[in-house]
């Protein structure tokens, strides 16, 4: 298949960016799409020329460190699912295709397709977390836990971080990965004892870092390559009212 | 929070408010007995006047504020496609902004009446009350006037489909199997407040609703 390309090239934060064209001949239709990248990548080095940086780790959706917007859409047209589980297939021969990284202003902008989402780290060592003593594992039926909250912290915990939902969001709001790691631990009793801070906090480094506010147009849930609900959001909301009215009270 | 509480207030009003109006299909003795036991409410009037105003303030403040600080955080795509995002959703401020304009416009044409001179030519209706029924006959006789009523109950309409649900995701009164079902149920009750509000002008221009009294 061929492609054209359109590809955000920018060496740093200091320049200014630009789309370049780039031809994308001979390509299988098997080919994932970072794999293309790494074919155009090759042909860029042999002519000499610098080829275009873009984030990547596992290729196989797990660990959320491809970032790609393809089209205008997270992760490219293909969800649910990550970059790097996207084939060319699902394009059309000679079509053309506009790469740009995530977006969104805490997404601190390094070079090219790559950017640092650290403001999500941050979000979650504000309390994405338990303070338990580390040794050798409970026994494991020591602790009950109900089969629907089982099932929704599962879900939750599903997420792997890529930061889609706030590149997709028309409020740059990460309400959705927060909304994630704070229902995880909240539908476990492992949780319960920072309940309250866990809330507060993680939705205060949330603004602290200049993400947006949720105004519920669900592009996050659209694109989202582990498909968390937005109905984690209402959770989220529940626990940061719950929380708020639980530290008015005092203990 | 404070949005979707004045979202809420605002828009049990706006069906309170239509109920009150399709009295307009049941015939002046209705609608003008109604609007005079508005009227007696004297204080009270007042006061739900000025809870909707606080409302209605204290909604605008919070929202313009929230785009703006959206504004900011959003990222600056060349290329962007909206995957699940409604038209309503994504148009929420301009929708908003021109239903202010509106609301300024219909207190200054029905409440104050200072738009219209006919008005000021209408006497009261046999017992004595003010005709707000052939008020409001006249009033949409206008086919401009008609209009701009028409357009802004389309946008009320379409800032409802978003928000008549939303408020719901908002203050996390859902769950998985319901949020569909509340955004459908908001977008139908959008559309039923966009016909009923909608019928009477066009029930005017008709000529199926006529003056209780000539000028
Ligand atoms: C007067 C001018 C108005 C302006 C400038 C305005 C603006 C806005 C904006 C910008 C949003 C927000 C967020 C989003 O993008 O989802 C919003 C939400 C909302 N609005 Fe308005 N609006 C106005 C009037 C009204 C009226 C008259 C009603 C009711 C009849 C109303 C009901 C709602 C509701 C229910 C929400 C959803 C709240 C939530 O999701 O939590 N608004 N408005
Ligand atoms: S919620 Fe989904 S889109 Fe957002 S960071 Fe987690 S996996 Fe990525
Ligand atoms: S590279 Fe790991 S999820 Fe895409």
């Amino acid at each position: 298949m061929n492609f054209r390309l359109r590809v955000w090239r920018q060496k740093s934060s200091d320049e200014k960016g630009r789309l370049v064209d780039y031809d994308a001949p001979d390509i299988s239709p098997n080919t994932s799409f970072l794999e293309m990248l790494d074919i155009v990548n090759e042909r860029l080095i042999e002519r000499g020329e610098e080829p275009i940086a873009f984030d990547s780790d596992c290729r196989e959706g797990i660990c959320g460190t491809c970032s790609l917007t393809i089209n205008g859409e997270a992760h490219g047209p293909s969800h649910p699912g990550a970059a790097c589980q996207l084939y060319m297939r699902r394009f059309t021969d000679g079509e053309t295709i506009t790469v740009e990284p995530f977006r969104a202003r805490p997404f601190h902008f390094i070079k090219d397709l790559v950017v640092n989402r650290g403001a999500l780290d941050r979000i979650v060592q504000a309390g994405g977390f338990i303070s338990a003593r580390a040794g050798s594992a409970p026994e494991a039926n020591s602790i009950p836990v109900p089969k629907h909250d089982a099932d929704r912290a599962m879900e939750a915990a599903a997420c792997i971080g890529c930061g889609a939902c706030a590149a997709a969001c028309p409020n740059g709001s990460a309400m959705l990965f927060t909304s994630a790691k704070v229902s995880h631990l909240a539908f476990l009793p492992q949780g319960h004892p920072e309940r309250v801070t866990r809330a507060l906090r993680m939705v205060s480094a949330m603004d602290a870092e200049g993400f947006g506010n949720c105004t519920n147009t669900y592009e996050c849930e659209a694109v989202c390559p582990a498909e968390i609900s937005a109905s984690f959001i209402a959770k989220l909301n529940r626990e940061f009212a719950r929380a708020s009215f639980a530290k008015k009270l005092g203990d | 929070m404070i949005v979707a509480v004045t979202g809420v207030i605002l828009v049990l009003f706006v069906i309170g408010h239509l109920l009150g109006n399709l009295q307009i299909f049941l015939g002046p003795e209705w609608i003008n007995s109604y609007a005079q036991h508005l009227r007696d409410l004297g204080g009270f009037l007042w006061a739900i006047r000025l809870f909707l105003l606080i409302a209605v303030l204290l909604h605008i403040y919070y929202t313009i504020w929230l785009a703006i600080e959206n504004r900011r955080a959003r990222g600056s795509y060349r290329e962007r496609e909206p995957v699940k995002a409604s038209f309503a959703s994504r148009h929420m401020a301009m929708s908003g902004l021109i239903i202010l304009a509106f609301i300024f416009y219909h207190l200054a044409h029905f409440t104050v009446r200072v738009t219209d001179p006919r008005f000021a030519l209408l006497k009261a209706d046999p017992l004595n009350r003010y005709d707000v029924y052939s008020m409001m006959v006249y009033g949409f006789q206008n086919v401009i006037v008609s209009a701009f009523y028409v357009l802004a109950m389309f946008l009320l309409a379409l800032h409802l489909s978003h928000g008549a649900s939303s408020f719901f995701q908002s203050l996390g009164l859902n769950d998985k199997k319901l949020t569909p079902r509340l955004a459908r149920i908001g977008r139908v009750v959008a559309w039923l407040i966009f016909i009923g509000y909608t019928s009477i002008p066009v029930a005017v221009l008709l000529g199926l609703v006529k003056p209780a009294q000539q000028l």
